[in-house]
């Protein structure tokens, strides 16, 4: 795991020394808070609904704006030659990749906290604030960012063009996220099978306090479906990276 | 435990339906520096991505220190250190972070870490320059980040793709003085297009066209073998101010024993004649000193020219190509 942890501090480091962190988590602390503040006031109501219903949209937009550089670049500049030929296994550098995004996505979050803070402190004397959703919104929106990440991560692995890497990654997440939306025009069973593939949904049930095990397995299986295809994706450039010369 | 470090049997890579390694086959004693010549294009960086594990091969066998790096990729890699072609960095990393990382994800223990920094930062003459983004570097001074990077672990093999190509003169004397310095204790295989490069660093060449093995020898061999004799180039001028025929006087010099070609060249100016006279074997100087007294012509400038190892570079490849 050394090399997965040692890639993962590089790559964690490089986001912010790149405007792209800034940009990404000033946006995203910045809307989220725009949008939760004018929806908390308006509808005069002390809970965190209004954060988590928008972060999952936010996120298909932001993740893939994070990972898009992580192998791409690597190509560009033709460091992952040298990666590739570092003592460590391929799924580490996927491992150490991924890590770094989560990391990204976790500092992100972290700053949000204060807006979970003080909408506790505006509760009124009566009930007491039930942290117990929070918590479960903040897990529900760290696997969610898991999985884009992942999805992420392939993409960019695809090519040395980080504008690739976005799409493909902001295809695949919003995919996700929307599959079900049609799902009420189409037949049960198929509508229950586009309805278990959204993220949303998903994400949805965890955000209401409900903790069950097939929300943790989709997403656990969405993510390492994610990481094998990057890794794949990165075993195969061995195969041909380069022109012989 | 093998005494090989490199071993190559039947290499075979094709890209697409390009085959870029076609059957190459060597084997390299620890404790050598080889130099692996060839036009671009014939396969150098490909066996050099492959030993260093970037690469995959279509077909064949590469061993390091007698380690598979098909079958054990991993344990391969701790062994070399590569410098690739146009030495890719992280141009936003400080040198001194750039190594760091590299240390880490070689997984060096927190107690050999310090000490091989230290080596590795001196050796390469980059204590000046530790704390300077890469991205600020000259050429030279990346290079030797490039090859800090590659001995930090202290690897058998060193595995170094055109190391001196894109600096200038000076850098190319330092960053060679510092891979004969290298090279006393470790394998090294250092591809390159500059001949001189393979006189002044290596002990063994090995050129390759095409993705396959032309020839394997010292340099100083295959400069010899090139064509034995050499070539004189040789000025003459009438004694008496007689006409001088060109067609007689070509007969005269071709007609010596051990002259194996004669071609007009250069002349002084109206009145002399100047050939290339190509011989194997023995000198040819004395003889043509007394055919020039037999027929009354004075001799105005002999100078004898080595064969080099362009010249059987050049030979090598191109009588391959044409063979092919």
């Amino acid at each position: 795991m050394n090399g997965a942890i040692a890639i993962a501090r590089r790559e964690f480091k490089t986001f912010f020394t790149s405007p792209i962190a800034y940009i990404v988590l000033g946006g995203f602390l910045l809307l989220a808070g725009w949008l939760f503040f004018g929806t908390l006031f308006l509808a005069g109501q002390a809970s965190l609904r209004g954060f988590f219903g928008l972060s999952p949209i936010l996120f298909v937009v932001l993740v893939p704006a994070i990972t898009m550089r992580a192998l791409a670049e690597e190509r560009k500049s033709g460091t992952l030659e040298l990666l590739l030929t570092l003592p460590v296994p391929d799924w580490q550098v996927t491992a150490g990749k991924f890590l770094a995004a989560l990391g990204m996505v976790a500092v992100g979050l972290v700053c949000t906290i204060p807006y979970a803070i003080s909408v506790a402190a505006l509760t009124g004397p009566g009930p007491a604030f039930d942290w117990g959703p929070v918590v479960a919104g903040y897990l529900g929106l760290l696997l969610l960012a898991s999985a884009f990440i992942a999805l992420g991560l392939w993409g960019s692995a695809l090519s040395k063009n980080q504008i690739v890497g976005f799409v493909v990654g902001l295809a695949l997440c919003f995919g996700f996220s929307f599959i079900d939306n049609f799902a009420l025009l189409l037949p049960d069973a198929l509508g229950q099978v586009l309805q278990f593939l959204s993220v949303d949904y998903h994400f949805e049930n965890i955000a209401r306090g409900v903790i069950d095990t097939r929300d943790l397995i989709f997403y656990a299986s969405l993510t390492a479906a994610g990481l094998l295809l990057t890794t794949q994706t990165l075993a195969a450039a061995r195969g041909t990276e380069g022109s012989p010369s | 435990m093998t005494s090989s470090m490199i071993q190559i049997e039947g290499l075979v890579k094709r890209y697409g339906t390009t085959e870029a390694l076609k059957g190459l086959s060597f084997d390299v004693p620890r404790g050598q520096v080889v130099g692996f010549l060839g036009p671009n294009g014939a396969g150098k960086s490909t066996t050099m991505r492959i030993l260093a594990g970037s690469l995959k091969p279509t077909a064949g066998k590469a061993k390091v220190a007698g380690i598979d790096v098909v079958e054990d990729p991993v344990e391969a890699r701790r062994r070399i250190g590569y410098l690739p072609e146009n030495n890719p960095l992280y141009e936003d990393m400080m040198v001194a972070e750039y190594l760091r990382y590299v240390a880490d994800v070689r997984g060096l223990s927190p107690a050999e870490r310090k000490p091989r920094l230290t080596r590795a930062v001196e050796a390469c003459g980059l204590t000046t320059v530790l704390g300077k983004d890469i991205g600020q570097l000259s050429r030279g001074f990346r290079q030797r980040v490039g090859l800090a990077q590659a001995i930090l672990h202290e690897p058998d093999l060193l595995i170094l793709d055109e190391p001196t190509a894109g600096l200038d003169p000076n850098q190319i004397v330092e960053i060679r003085h510092l891979i004969r310095e290298l090279g006393r204790e470790k394998t090294v295989i250092l591809s390159t297009h500059i001949l001189p490069e393979v006189q002044s660093t290596c002990s063994r060449v090995l050129i390759i066209t095409d993705g396959k093995l032309v020839a394997d020898d010292t340099p100083e061999h295959l400069t010899a073998a090139a064509e034995g004799g050499g070539v004189l180039h040789v000025v003459l001028a009438a004694r008496h101010g007689q006409l001088l025929e060109l067609s007689k006087v070509k007969g005269l010099l071709a007609g010596m024993p051990g002259v194996t070609g004669v071609d007009e060249a250069e002349s002084d100016g109206p009145g002399t004649l100047g050939f290339r006279v190509r011989f194997s074997g023995d000198d040819v100087r004395r003889t043509l000193f007394e055919v020039c007294v037999q027929n009354d012509l004075a001799l105005l400038e002999v100078r004898r020219t080595q064969v080099s190892l362009e010249d059987t570079f050049r030979k090598l490849t191109t009588d391959a190509r044409r063979a092919a």
